[in-house]
């Protein structure tokens, strides 16, 4: 594992008051905290997942990335943990595992953000920087699979207890797979491990505790795949499962589908911002949406000419605050001024 | 382009509704890549980092052994791809080049763009 700075997550369900709500914590977002930051603006940060970083720290933590500028090779992780060196002297707030689920004008004329977890955040200016979406389970292609969901099928385990005496199917063979069946296997009245083939990515001590589980009887493992689910009303009785040598069915209750993450667009889709192509236009100016004092920045923007760079992203954050700024403090003049000569902002910066 | 219609690299999709294009792939760039640049329908969410399996294709039987066989970083992540067979591969892991013209490819379950 990495070695990233610690990043603490605020307890969910509170209510929050700041200068600048950012949806998404990946590179952009962090960004933006600093480009916000150097305009003493004050920041909290809504991510579904539970640490920063986003696609970089997602989907690849461990990739080389050339293509950022005065960064000849720098790792997704890599980015990320200097990113957040980069905006500790400006101490944003951070709402991780949390989904942005809703966004409402207040009586007062600011914002309000709602997560899925309760937690109510309200401010002048929202910057979505929510990149391809949220994070969210894969779910098998499997017809039908939508009627199971949540009473049969569980693409997470929240209550252990619920799965007590259920005969239970767990499909995958990464550390989650892996991890649940070796937690469930002695609550469940049956559990089995369904893998496409023997050999297992998860970490190889899991592995080994798994097969010895095997061994001694207290669980199966099957090599093959989830065909079709068979059952009434939400509640699945049995699986068609495929392998090589054929296909049979087996008795199941309960099946928990663990295949990675992908991005969907999610509950962004319902914020009144005029998508078009899962895409939020903005203009080149100010990257504000349709929705004056709301801002999108990053791969879900779109305007002529877009790259879906992260390079693009930081310049996107930069100007995004120069306006955000009038927003959140109208009041007071802006002023231009350089991280290189100004005593005032490397006072900021904690470098003077 | 400096290549001739004779030596045009071909790679033939089918989607995942049955469509079926011929494209004309440069030498060098990965299957996933050609399809992307085309407009067909390939979540390929990653960018090619084999990190996501969403670019994951079933390759014609004649062509399977004339590719790269799968890394072992391929076959890690093709575990998350679903109703993978003998011929399924990352599109993203492989590389166009004139030894493979005429690749014909189907793009998986799980590939399409949300």
């Amino acid at each position: 594992m990495s070695n990233s700075p610690s990043v603490i997550s605020q307890n969910p369900g509170e209510h929050h008051e700041t200068d600048v709500i950012i949806v998404g914590a990946g590179p952009v977002g962090l960004f933006a905290v600093f480009e916000l930051g150097l305009l003493d603006l004050k920041c909290h940060l809504v991510d579904i997942l539970d640490r920063p970083g986003g696609q970089c720290a997602e989907l690849y933590p461990e990739k080389p990335i050339y293509d950022i500028p005065g960064s000849p090779l720098v790792s997704g992780q890599g980015l990320t943990d200097n990113l957040l060196a980069q905006i500790k002297p400006f101490g944003a707030k951070y709402h991780l595992a949390e989904m942005a689920t809703a966004l409402e004008k207040t009586d007062a004329g600011k914002w309000r953000l709602t997560t899925d977890l309760g937690t109510t955040i309200e401010a002048p200016v929202v910057v979505i920087a929510a990149g391809g979406g949220s994070f969210q389970p894969k779910k098998p292609p499997i017809p039908d699979i939508a009627k199971y969901e949540g009473s049969s099928v569980f693409y997470a385990v929240r209550e252990m207890e619920q799965f007590r005496g259920k005969n239970i199917l767990i499909a995958g063979g990464g550390d989650s797979a892996l991890d649940w069946a070796l937690n469930l296997h002695d609550i469940a009245g049956s559990l089995a491990l369904i893998h496409r083939r023997p050999d297992f990515r998860a970490a190889p001590d899991s592995v080994n505790k798994m097969r010895e589980l095997v061994t001694t009887g207290k669980m199966e493992l099957i090599v093959g795949q989830v065909g079709q689910l068979h059952g009434d009303d939400g509640q699945l009785s049995s699986v068609t499962i495929k392998t090589k040598e054929g296909e049979f069915s087996r008795d199941v209750d309960c099946l928990l589908p663990f295949f990675g993450l992908t991005m969907k667009l999610g509950p962004v889709a319902e914020f009144g911002l005029n998508l078009h192509e899962n895409l939020i236009p903005v203009d080149t100016e100010k990257f504000e949406t349709s929705e004056p004092s709301v801002f999108a920045i990053g791969d879900i923007n779109s305007y002529p000419g877009k790259l879906k760079l992260i390079l693009s992203g930081f310049h996107e954050a930069a100007l995004m605050s120069q306006q955000a700024f009038r927003i959140c403090r109208p009041d007071e003049k802006l002023r231009f001024q350089y991280t290189t000569s100004s005593t005032n902002l490397q006072k900021k910066l904690g470098v003077r | 382009m400096s290549q001739t219609d004779d030596n045009k690299i071909i790679l033939k999709v089918t989607t995942q509704s049955g469509e079926k294009h011929e494209l004309i792939a440069l030498d060098g760039w990965r299957a996933m890549e050609v399809i992307r640049d085309y407009g067909l329908p390939i979540k390929a969410e990653c960018g090619g980092a084999c990190s996501c399996a969403t670019c994951h294709v079933y390759v014609d039987a004649k062509w399977q052994d004339k590719l790269f066989p799968p890394t072992e970083e391929e076959e890690d992540m093709l575990d998350e791809a679903f109703e993978v067979q003998e011929n399924s591969r990352l599109s993203c892991q492989i590389l166009m080049s004139e030894a493979l013209s005429g690749l014909s490819v189907t793009l998986a379950p799980g590939s399409e763009p949300e």
